[in-house]
């Protein structure tokens, strides 16, 4: 369907010398590091791949593994869906447009610390508003002690932290469809549900993939958040896999280990965001191919 | 052809699309009142929280301050490093946005409408760089840009935030470019149209969301890197982010003037979001080719 | 099918003042049941905008649109049961051709072996049969058009269908297919077709009737024939043919015109090459000459007017630097008066 045309790699040269060059180095340096039992800078020891054995047979990694699995599958559940209906009702036109735009990318703009240091506040029953308001509504709310509470304060801190990208991406998306689509559609008595299903939805399929991706990854490498709201707490409760990996290495000051942690926490997300994305490219040529009943 | 009579006003105004659905359940309406509400309210606290001293904030709690103080945002504005903080992270954001976008477009026309060996690999390959932590390259680019002489300068941040950035901006830029169907391209090629031509006249103000949306995640997402650019940078060219994280003192965090500044940190991106408004809203206007 | 009757004009603006305010200049058009039109006329001219008032996409500021004398102004689209083509092809990605065309007819509710035998019919006629369980999104432009033509043809008391520069996307060397689909379809169904185009060539060919606009006016409504032999307007000589009429100030005395200064329009294949001396010829320096194939295209330069001839190569054709001398007063001689609109022709041979 494209042509062929190998002179199109000019085209793609800059990106791949920008991204080459920032990426590629430190791949190799955290590569050598993993293999080698640094007991000194002097003393350097290769040791193949014992860290790796031992990094997978650690159970607490297991664990942390299960939450942030758990976590992530959670975000996306909610944040896409919840995305998507955002930037349906979002307006597309006029001085309500770029007043709702600027207040969905608020949250956004945040650092992340300062999101952290936020609700950390804001959900304390003393001084916080929503911890107040759940504590005059009744619930025993508490982020700090109650495991359960701490895991869904997580969640819906990321939820109202990042749900505005989701939505930016498929407003855009939507803004990006012609008009003489939904003209067509009014002509041919579509209902509206008939729009979201049959036009609005397939021409989004390119943000969302985008999206999806993002999110996954993105919640998957989630530190400063949760870290500044509850330390990784109660317990280990919110103890998600980039903070188990900063624990490990800071704590046991040992760059192998923490350098053969860091390539196979690398490879879960890559192995994982790989099936993801084919996934979502076979969903999207086999629709092609049956049809949509 | 009779054009001397003018005929009467229509009856109604002409109707705009929406309004033909008026009298329908304002379901949306209602949602997107009920998530603004959701998304502001935090922010909110955080506003009132800058307005408040640090012992009120802890001690009592108020919708609003008892006694509204505009200290917070004196300490802010006349330690020097908290204002050059700013400036700092402007320019290598800028940078790096421009950068981004610069080479992310014609990689994402390329990926678009050509296929050549490795492409695909290549496409995939680009996001991988956003699947490490960026702990992982602290060490690496530490010795990097030392190595370079680039150490402190706006310029190696934003370098260096290419990583994430470039990547990202391929991706939605070719998104969109795909969407535009080739058609376009071959009618401007037979219309005479040369390639640079085509491509900022006819073919960029068709994915202009695309573009908008692009650059606003660039500016975001290096605007709002911690690790890298405190590492990165000590006096000349430390970002607002760094400056930021010491508010941890003696006395405890000072959850006052931290507010103040996240309240400030908003500020540029909201602007830069409604400067690029137009471009992620604007529909795709069809111009006759 | 129905006659439609416009008495409208269109602004956008609250209190227009001048000509340029107007999208569309007051004006009375009839489209009549079956008939095949074509709107043309350059970018910005406002043919979209009267075939988007027609099919309900745009209500006028001004005036009525009556479909059988039912006045219909505020009625949606769906209400009026016209269909329309754009310009480029809008057809439901995830469905198939089938499903595609057979979508307006599930969405009224109708019998599902009435629309698989309509669907039949259609899909016959567009040439699509092979492609009935094909997925829509994979199939060319042109088929992806006749796909969106087919929607509109689907319904079978369908009231017009308006098409907006359909061929603009499509392969040069098809778009004559499609053409000719079009006028077999108009032949076959009856329909009143309103076409919109900037090409002269394709209006010319499909409509019946075609309405040439320029600057939100109707200048002339007529055949091909009346069009290029009797143009009532400056812009349609300059607009049809190819080149254009060509344009010289003149004068006309007192008779059945009123006097004054005037400009005579006459066209390339009206002018010939008279001898030195002949009445009303005009002297000239040819420019240059060009090879058409079967004529040839004579430029020469009459003071400071270029003037085009059409040559037959019988002849003998003359070469850049010539004296020429250029016959253009005959019976397809036209004079238009300062606001471009014609006043006087020459139905004979001058004395």
């Amino acid at each position: 369907m494209k042509p062929v045309n190998q002179k199109a790699w000019l085209l793609v040269l800059p990106v791949f010398l920008c991204v080459a060059f920032s990426a590629i180095l430190p791949l190799m340096t955290v590569v050598n590091y993993s293999v080698q039992d640094i007991i000194s800078p002097e003393r350097r020891v290769f040791v193949g791949t014992e860290w790796f054995v031992s990094v997978m047979r650690d159970s607490d990694l297991h664990a942390a593994l299960a939450r942030q699995l758990t976590f992530s599958l959670a975000v996306l559940v909610v944040e896409i869906p919840l995305g998507i209906a955002l930037a349906l009702s979002m307006p597309a036109t006029g001085w309500k447009a770029s007043a709702v735009l600027v207040l969905v990318a608020l949250s956004l703009l945040i650092p992340w610390n300062v999101v952290g240091t936020i609700w950390q506040i804001y959900g304390r029953g003393d001084i916080g508003l929503l911890g107040a308001a759940l504590q005059k509504l009744g619930f025993d709310y508490s982020y700090t002690g109650n495991a359960t509470h701490a895991w869904v304060t997580v969640l819906v801190m990321d939820v109202w932290h990042w749900t505005p990208l989701v939505a930016l991406l498929c407003y855009a998306g939507l803004r990006a469809i012609p008009d003489a689509y939904y003209q067509a559609a009014r002509i041919d008595g579509a209902s509206k549900l008939a729009v979201f299903r049959y036009i609005q939805l397939p021409k989004l399929r390119g943000v969302l993939m985008i999206a999806v991706l993002l999110r996954f990854m993105d919640s998957f490498m989630i530190y400063t958040e949760p870290f500044v709201l509850t330390g990784g707490g109660p317990g280990n409760a919110t103890t998600f896999l980039s903070q188990y990996l900063t624990q490990k290495a800071v704590g046991q000051f040992d760059l192998g280990p923490a350098a053969a942690f860091s390539l196979i926490y690398f490879l879960i997300i890559l192995l994982l965001c790989f099936i993801l994305y084919n996934w979502m490219q076979r969903v999207g040529t086999a629709d092609k191919l049956e049809g949509v009943e | 052809m009779n054009t001397s009579v003018m005929p009467t006003p229509a009856a109604n105004a002409p109707r705009s699309a929406s309004r033909a659905r008026a009298g329908a359940f304002p379901t949306r309406a209602i949602f997107l009142v009920v998530y603004l509400l959701f998304a502001i309210l935090p922010i909110y606290w955080m506003v009132m929280m800058s307005f408040k001293t640090n012992e009120e904030i802890l001690s009592s709690f108020s919708l609003w301050p008892q006694h509204f103080t505009w200290d917070n945002y004196k300490v802010i504005f006349t330690d020097e490093s908290w204002y050059s903080g700013y400036i700092n992270s402007l320019i290598y954001v800028a940078i790096n946005t421009v950068i981004s976008i610069s080479v992310a477009l014609p990689a994402a026309y390329a990926f678009s409408r050509y296929s050549f060996l490795g492409d695909k690999h290549l496409f995939f390959w680009l996001l991988t760089n956003r699947m490490t932590p960026p702990a992982v390259f602290l060490l690496p680019f530490f010795q990097l840009y030392t190595t370079l002489g680039l150490m402190d300068t706006h310029i190696a941040v934003a370098l260096a935030h290419l990583v994430f950035n470039v990547p990202l901006a391929v991706w939605i830029l070719e998104g969109f470019m795909s969407g535009i169907p080739r058609e376009i391209d071959e009618t401007a090629y037979i219309d005479g149209y040369s390639f640079p031509r085509f491509f900022f006249k006819v073919f960029l103000p068709l994915i202009k969301a695309g573009v908008g949306v692009a650059a606003f995640f660039c500016f975001m997402f290096s605007w709002v890197e911690l690790l890298l650019a405190r590492t990165l940078t000590s006096v000349n060219a430390k970002p607002i982010v760094a400056t930021m994280t010491r508010t941890v003192s003696a006395s405890g965090m000072d959850w006052a003037v931290l507010a103040a500044a996240g309240t400030l940190t908003i500020v540029p991106g909201a602007i830069v979001i409604w400067f690029v408004r137009h471009y992620i809203a604007k529909g795709f206007a069809m111009g006759r080719v | 099918m129905s006659r439609i009757d416009l008495d409208l004009a269109h602004t956008y603006k609250p209190n227009p003042k001048s000509d340029e305010d107007w999208a569309l200049l007051p004006l009375r058009m009839v489209f009549e049941d079956g008939g095949a039109y074509a709107l043309l006329g350059p970018s910005g001219c406002g043919k979209t905008t009267m075939l988007n008032i027609v099919s309900g996409l745009i209500t006028p500021s001004h005036g009525t649109v009556r479909f059988d004398d039912a006045d219909v102004t505020h009625a949606t689209p769906q209400q009026r049961n016209i269909a329309q083509v754009f310009q480029f092809p809008v057809i439901y990605d995830t469905m198939t051709v089938s499903e595609n065309l057979a979508f307006p007819l599930l969405n009224r509710g109708v019998a599902p072996e009435r629309i698989r035998a309509r669907v039949g019919v259609i899909a016959e006629m567009l040439e699509l049969s092979g492609q009935l369980n094909q997925r829509a999104a994979g199939l060319s432009a042109d088929q992806k058009q006749k796909i969106s033509l087919g929607r509109g043809l689907v319904r079978e008391d369908v009231s017009a269908v308006l098409f907006d520069e359909p061929l603009t996307v499509i392969d040069p060397h098809l778009k004559w297919q499609l053409r000719r689909k079009l006028k077999q379809i108009h032949h076959e169904l009856k329909l009143t077709l309103i076409y919109v185009t900037h090409d002269q060539v394709e209006a010319l060919t499909f409509a019946d009737q075609v309405v040439v606009m320029t600057r939100g006016k109707a200048v002339q409504v007529g055949s091909a024939s009346q069009l290029f032999e009797r143009p009532e307007h400056m812009f349609v000589g300059h607009f049809i043919g190819s080149p254009g009429m060509n344009f010289l100030p003149a004068a006309l005395t007192p008779g059945r015109a009123p006097a004054g200064a005037a400009t005579l329009g006459v066209r390339p294949e009206h002018v010939v090459l008279a001898t030195q001396g002949a009445p009303g010829a005009l002297q000239g320096t040819v420019v240059q000459a060009q090879d058409i194939g079967t004529y040839w295209l004579v430029h020469a330069k009459v003071g400071e007017h270029v003037v085009r001839a059409r040559v037959s190569g019988e002849y003998a054709v003359p070469e850049a630097g010539e004296t020429v001398w250029l016959g253009v007063m005959g019976p397809h001689t036209c004079f238009y008066a300062s606001n471009e609109e014609l006043v006087a022709a020459l139905t004979e041979e001058p004395a």
